[in-house]
């Protein structure tokens, strides 16, 4: 008996006019596409986009050329040379992030005893050219000296749970 | 100036240019309507997803077709090694060929019609029959293996779908008395209540369904399967060769749809026949009609997962097969003792 109810059920067509009702019912519901390039979703204070390294008020760089972020890195993105300065100073001659290696996993911020390097918020990248993807010394700096508001502002809101 | 150049002409040569002038009358509009199909398909079925489709080309998106066309313009037409050449170029046009033909016999109103047969149900029958050979003929001629398995699950599912086709078509057919589609629409005159999709309302789902079957859209896209195999039969198609594939199986769709309105719907007639003004037959009823079931078929895709190869064959062969048969037989007895309201 169920056997033929049954039968006469899926002759109906029930269960495809209740997905149609369901995708009908969409149709009509408030769409959640955010518009990218004007609408931007908001963003963590600990997101982690590509990289900076950091100075000290005074204008000098805060790399001591320690190599723990390039020990840490599990993506063997970040490249070290370094030493002594004319100062006696020991600090960095080279320090190179493969953006194609790189997992944004942020260890290097973990590792760093002297805030040098960050993950900054900065994450819309474009390269055009072969070589753009290596953050060179100069350019990790650069970084940092125009996001320093934002990075300092982050770090202080995130001090707290650290 | 006009006029006198126009009675030197043969008459021969007259019915030729009004001819002509009708058939782009019927397909430029209808091409529009294919491209803007296209971008109704990607914002219902985005609507239905919770997005809100394509709106970067133009003003919400509404060059989009546009845009599409002129990239599948300028795209290489890549020919497979070992492809037999004049097949692989042959077959889109094959497809498209039967699928904007079948629009000569399509009455718009009492007098709009190309070519106003009396076979024209039979016409329709043989020309969306011929499809299938434009995606066999592609699979085969691509010399590629999930072309042709496409191709292969295609032939299979048009032809058994054919049958069902046929045989609602003969319900109809009875019912209207006629071959002629005209005539058809002219036999459901009343209103809505004497319209055929109530007598014959299995076939009409029969119709419908085998009609998505046909034109191998979701849920009966497996001759495409893009999970399984790629593409199916028009995996090596590129540029110009696959935009004729896309356009023939819109226009397919849309040829589905006006047929299921002037066969069961009352083509042109008005719902409501009798009320002054309201009630009067136009074609802004059939094109209402008609974009209804285009909706319709972007709503299925919304909404089905495809059939799995088995089921297919199994729902045409053992379940739409058996019911149209069935169905006939109730119509054909309606028919004979003149069942009052549809068949006095």
């Amino acid at each position: 008996m169920t056997a033929i109810a049954n039968y006469f059920r899926s002759l109906l067509l029930l269960e495809l006019l209740k997905g149609l009702r369901l995708t009908g019912r969409y149709f009509f519901a408030r769409k959640f596409t955010v518009q990218y390039p004007e609408e931007k979703t908001p963003q963590s204070n600990r997101f982690r986009g590509i990289h900076a390294l950091r100075r000290y008020a005074n204008g000098e760089e805060r790399c001591i050329a320690c190599k723990l972020c390039e020990a840490v890195c599990p993506a063997l993105a970040i490249t070290i040379e370094a030493e002594p300065r004319n100062d006696g100073q020991r600090r960095t001659t080279l320090y190179d992030i493969d953006l194609f290696k790189c997992v944004y996993c942020g260890y290097c911020e973990e590792a760093c005893p002297v805030d040098a390097v960050v993950l900054t918020r900065v994450f819309e990248v474009a390269f055009d050219r072969r070589g753009q993807n290596i953050m060179t010394k100069q350019k990790l700096l650069a970084m940092g000296d125009q996001h320093e508001t934002q990075i300092a502002s982050d770090r202080t809101d995130d001090a707290r749970f650290r | 100036m006009i006029e006198s150049l126009w009675g030197v002409l043969p008459e021969a040569l007259q019915t030729t240019v009004i001819i002509v002038a009708k058939i782009v009358a019927i397909m430029v509009p209808l091409m529009l309507t294919v491209a803007y199909y296209t971008l109704a398909e990607r914002k219902v079925i985005g609507f239905m997803q919770v997005r809100i489709g394509p709106n970067r080309v133009g003003p919400r998106g509404l060059l989009q077709p546009i845009a599409d066309a002129l990239k599948l313009m300028f795209k290489e037409i890549i020919l497979p090694t070992n492809a037999n050449r004049f097949l692989f170029i042959i077959a889109p046009v094959l497809s498209i060929t039967p699928a904007l033909a079948a629009w000569a016999v399509i009455p718009f109103n009492e007098t709009w019609v190309l070519a106003d047969i009396d076979a024209s149900i039979l016409y329709i029958l043989a020309l969306t029959s011929f499809g299938v050979y434009g995606v066999i003929i592609a699979g085969w001629a691509s010399n590629s293996k999930y072309a042709l398995l496409g191709a292969m699950r295609s032939a299979a599912q048009m032809v058994s779908y054919e049958i069902a086709m046929g045989f609602a078509l003969v319900g109809v057919l009875i019912a209207g008395g006629s071959l002629n589609l005209g005539d058809i629409v002219q036999a459901q005159s009343g209103s809505i209540l004497h319209w055929f999709w109530l007598p014959l309302f299995p076939l009409l789902m029969v119709y419908l369904i085998s009609g998505i079957a046909e034109t191998n859209r979701a849920p009966f896209d497996v001759a495409e399967g893009e999970s399984e195999i790629v593409a199916g039969f028009h995996v090596e198609y590129s540029g110009m060769t696959f935009a004729v594939f896309f356009l023939a199986e819109y226009a397919n769709m849309i040829l589905i749809a006006a047929l299921t309105a002037i066969m069961f719907f009352g083509g042109w007639l008005s719902p409501f026949q009798g009320i002054p003004l309201l009630g009067e037959p136009s074609l802004f009823w059939f094109l209402l009609k008609t974009a209804f079931f285009m909706f319709c078929f972007l709503w299925f895709r919304a909404t089905f997962p495809r059939y799995r190869y088995d089921q297919i064959m199994r729902l045409g062969w053992k379940v739409f097969i058996p019911i149209t048969i069935v169905w006939l037989l109730v119509v054909a007895l309606a028919v004979v003792v003149e069942l009052p309201w549809w068949f006095d």
